[in-house]
């Protein structure tokens, strides 16, 4: 369970002038749930997101992960539980390792026995079993390098890479947003398997409405740093994306 | 002859600091200058370790020698977040003086009729010195490279070369990125290190002034075996480490043995060698634009 309790970020701007990104951020995500984060742009969903992976650190408030208090756990100790993909494919693998190696350095990360080899057979078999299941004909692909892959693949190695040790906590950042329509739904289908099939908790930001509604089992609005709308349930499943537009950009209104 | 036989043997020992700067600047992907300082440092501390008759625990001493010169360039690096050029130089300034120190204040050692490294494992082989040397740098080659490949085999090399490639996704797959940072550049100055070690041996004494322009010497091997060598592997990296640090000694005999340049004219040929090497891109490059912009010309 994740436990976010009065979350507060704010960013000094060169003439010394705040900028409150996050004010009070309040949420609680119970085991195995999906919440899609809906936002305009400056609400402060990727400083959320950064906070909970440990890229940066809060001015004030808690994140609690299963009852543990992360909010000062170094980002590379966060990384053992908490998987992240990011919207550029070339973000979360390294372009010039092989499918196989990248799929190696994330598998050890919760337990890395640094003089062991890398990559035995077994390991790889482990890893031909897993990319066979994304259906987009990566098995054939363990000794390419992840460079030579599409935007699509990449995305799809990206999320074994995450979910191959099943986290804690998966965290999505506009992942589909860099591919075409057809790669975007195939990849978001697959992300969908993976959640459901090893039951992850995951948080996921989109700017997609059709999506926000058609994934996960929660929707939250932010805006201003805040929390500002939530759905769930049936009232999830009955909104419109037209109804979702109208909550956007309350800053002008 | 001779000539062909001490360019083979320069290339071999030479090619050991190649493969040190092939893991900082390919590898991890870092410019690291520290490479100037910790050569001399090889070589001062291996000279003084022969000249008090311990010629094998040199190698040691040598090794672990450029090890804490690159852990020093890596804490400033990566705890200090010093950028690395600018670490590599405070690490090289500063070890100027520890060399002196080593070396007993005095900026030249003679090693002459003193048991080295080469004199002790050479005089085993039963054929001419100069040949038995060519095979002892040869066993040192071998070793350094076995080693190395197998290394980045495991999952401690293959973090380093992730950190190198994109550091970012190592953060996230849970990596200690300043503690793989360290444990790269202590091997990659241990092993420069330790070819300061053998220079000295070889040539027969150490000087303080022998570290000015060893970066831009191993910097020409890799790029001239990197021009043969095309596959981007560890192992092909490490081979074209060798074969461009052998060809580079022949270029330079042949350079000097035609009499056009004096033999100081070294480190500005090497200089010249490196920058046609990595002007070739650009080059490329123009040379695409210039003939899309004739092809008007032609239809």
């Amino acid at each position: 369970m994740l436990k976010i309790s009065d979350l507060r970020k704010k960013f000094t701007i060169d003439n010394g002038v705040d900028n409150h990104i996050l004010n009070g951020l309040n949420l609680t995500v119970d085991d195995g749930e999906f919440v899609t984060i809906l936002g305009n742009n400056g609400a402060g969903k990727s400083t959320l997101f950064n906070l909970i992976s440990g890229a940066i650190l809060p001015n004030e408030g808690y994140i609690y992960l299963d009852e543990k208090d992360i909010t000062f756990m170094p980002e590379h100790k966060r990384s053992k539980f908490i998987g992240r993909v990011f919207q550029s494919p070339m973000r979360g693998t390294a372009p010039n390792l092989t499918v196989a190696e990248n799929l190696a350095l994330s598998y050890g990360r919760q337990n890395r026995k640094n003089f062991n080899w890398a990559l035995t057979k077994n390991l790889k078999e482990i890893f031909r079993d897993k990319l066979a299941e994304a259906d987009m004909g990566l098995e054939n692909k363990l000794d390419a390098k992840i460079k030579n892959l599409s935007g699509g693949q990449c995305q799809v190695v990206a999320l074994i890479m995450c979910t191959i040790k099943p986290p804690e906590l998966i965290l999505l950042d506009e992942h589909t947003a860099a591919l075409d329509p057809k790669t975007a739904d195939d990849v978001m289908a697959f992300t969908k398997r993976i959640v459901e099939k090893d039951h992850l908790t995951a948080l996921m930001i989109t700017h997609h409405l059709e999506d926000a509604i058609a994934y996960g089992n929660r929707l939250i609005m932010m805006d201003r740093g805040v929390v500002a709308y939530e759905f769930s349930g049936a009232a999830k499943s009955e909104i419109t994306p037209e109804e979702l537009r109208t909550f956007y950009h309350l800053k002008e209104g | 002859m001779s000539l062909a036989i001490g360019s083979l043997q320069l290339g071999l020992i030479y090619s050991l600091i190649a493969m040190g700067i092939y893991i900082s600047f390919r590898v991890l992907n870092t410019p690291d200058l520290t490479a100037e300082g910790s050569f001399v440092f090889g070589m001062a501390v291996m000279t003084i370790s022969t000249v008090n008759g311990h010629p094998v625990l040199g190698i040691v001493l040598a090794l672990l020698a450029g090890g804490l010169a690159g852990l020093v360039t890596a804490l400033l690096q990566t705890k200090l977040r010093i950028p690395a050029i600018l670490s590599g130089i405070l690490t090289m300034t500063g070890l100027y003086t520890i060399n002196l120190m080593v070396m007993q204040g005095s900026s030249n050692l003679t090693l002459l009729g003193v048991t080295t490294i080469y004199d002790l494992l050479g005089g085993l082989l039963p054929m001419d010195f100069e040949w038995a040397k060519i095979l002892v740098s040869l066993l040192f080659v071998v070793i350094a490279m076995t080693v190395l490949v197998l290394f980045f085999k495991t999952n401690c090399g293959l973090c380093i070369r992730a950190i190198g490639d994109n550091e970012m996704m190592a953060r996230s797959s849970s990596m200690s990125v300043d503690l793989y940072k360290i444990v790269g550049l202590m091997i990659s100055n241990g092993l420069i290190a330790l070819c300061g070690g053998l220079v000295a041996c070889d040539q027969g004494y150490a000087d303080m002034n022998s570290g000015a322009g060893m970066l831009v010497v191993g910097l020409a091997a890799v790029i001239i075996g990197e021009a043969f060598i095309r596959r981007r592997t560890i192992l092909a990296g490490m081979f074209s480490c060798l074969l461009g640090s052998v060809i580079y000694r022949f270029i330079l005999a042949l350079a000097i043995s035609t009499r056009i340049f004096p033999a100081y004219a070294m480190k500005l040929l090497s200089a010249v060698i490196v920058t046609i090497a990595l002007a070739i891109p650009a080059y490329q490059y123009y040379k695409e634009n210039y003939q899309l912009k004739k092809r008007d010309r032609h239809a």
